[in-house]
């Protein structure tokens, strides 16, 4: 590895955390876990975008007169804002999980996702795991061996 | 039924590994450590004389990307109006929690101007020092919400919150339009540049950061105290 030891360690960590948030929206059933697994990803990726303008010999960027090198200052400036606006989406999130636990009483994916399809056919007036489009009956296809029989008269 | 849950979580687990597979070998190919920074070094020495602020993030957020900024800004105010929005009103007679007993209020009542003096010293040295609008404007938000917390009973002034939001966000835009006004771009730095590292330094700066923590403090409170009021449970 061409890499220096400290930064290979803070690197994995920035990866590590984005597959565990990532891994946590996959496999939780619960919406909040899946909202905490999201702000674990997005905890990932702040850092991966800090470490992007990372420098091991220089400062942080702010001027006292040493003269030292100092680390880009643009991705700090982006994280800076990211994890503020992080912090909103997160709240709005939150608050829709509020309203869905209020309206079904519970945050079950599995369950919820039954409920939901169920509510919706019933405002659509159709049974549940059919659809307002399909076809009323059967259609009447034409048997295979007529067709058969067909092709070979005309042959 | 439980077989093809394992399976599907198998399935989680191996795309998973497959994304810190590929996200290791591209990052492998960085070389790490010492960026770059082809932006940032022109930026670097750029910025003490274009905008006097020896915070270089702080020129970075509010002189480089300021219309960036005001975005960011309007995205928070988004999340903070669709939550409001979501969650609803609550009803003038809905039951409250009691307040917390006497050691939470107390500590609480104590915590309110020591935050508040800290979130404004933040807010007002993020030119200088680490820190501005968006970090010190959080601990404003929660100077205003650990009240709240310690006496639920008290109902919150939604209106004068959201009057203190707008007032920041047309503060930061009027800055912005002056200078457009004198002919020069939007939200460029204007006022002496004064001397670099000093409090009252970098023109405009400070004041765009005061706007900034001052919005991103009154929409956070506002947020956190719509979640807080929402109704309890009838039981």
């Amino acid at each position: 590895m061409s890499l220096p030891e400290p930064g290979m360690t803070l690197y994995a960590g920035a990866i590590g955390l984005i597959v565990i948030g990532i891994a946590g929206i996959v496999i939780s059933k619960n919406l909040f876990r899946i909202l905490l697994a999201l702000v674990i990803a997005e905890a990932g990726a702040n850092m991966m975008l800090v470490l992007a303008g990372f420098r091991f010999e220089a400062i942080a960027p702010i001027i006292t007169g040493q003269g030292m090198p100092m680390v880009d200052p643009v991705p700090q400036a982006m994280v800076l804002t990211a994890i503020v606006i992080g912090v909103g989406i997160q709240a709005l999130a939150l608050s829709l999980i509020m309203r869905v636990y209020k309206a079904y009483g519970t945050l079950d994916m599995r369950v919820l996702s039954r409920r939901l399809e169920q509510d919706i056919s019933n405002d659509a007036g159709v049974s549940p795991g059919s659809s307002e489009e399909e076809p009323a009956g059967v259609r009447p296809l034409p048997s295979p061996m007529g067709v058969i029989s067909k092709q070979g008269a005309d042959a | 039924m439980v077989e093809r849950r394992s399976v599907r979580d198998l399935a989680a687990l191996l795309f998973a590994g497959g994304l810190a597979f590929l996200l290791l070998v591209i990052g492998a190919q960085f070389v790490f450590g010492s960026a770059p920074m082809l932006i940032g070094q022109e930026i670097l020495k750029a910025a003490p004389t274009e905008t006097g602020a020896a915070n270089i993030v702080t020129a970075v957020v509010l002189g480089y990307r300021g219309i960036d900024t005001l975005g960011e800004i309007a995205i928070l105010f988004t999340a903070a109006t669709a939550a409001g929005l979501v969650l609803g009103k609550r009803r003038e007679n809905a039951r409250r929690d009691p307040d917390g007993g006497f050691i939470l209020v107390a500590s609480a009542d104590l915590l309110f101007p020591l935050l508040l003096v800290v979130g404004f010293y933040i807010i007002l040295h993020g030119h200088v020092t680490p820190g501005g609008g968006f970090q010190g404007g959080v601990i404003l938000a929660a100077a205003f919400f650990i009240p709240l917390l310690a006496r639920p009973g008290t109902p919150v002034n939604h209106g004068g919150i959201s009057l203190l939001e707008g007032l920041a966000g047309a503060a930061f835009i009027i800055i912005g339009l002056v200078s457009l006004y004198q002919g020069h771009e939007f939200l460029r730095p204007m006022l002496e540049k004064g001397q670099l590292g000093s409090l009252i330094s970098a023109g405009t700066l400070p004041l765009l950061y005061l706007a900034v923590g001052l919005k991103v403090g009154a929409e956070l409170a506002g947020l956190l105290a719509h979640i807080a009021d929402v109704e309890a449970e009838e039981s």
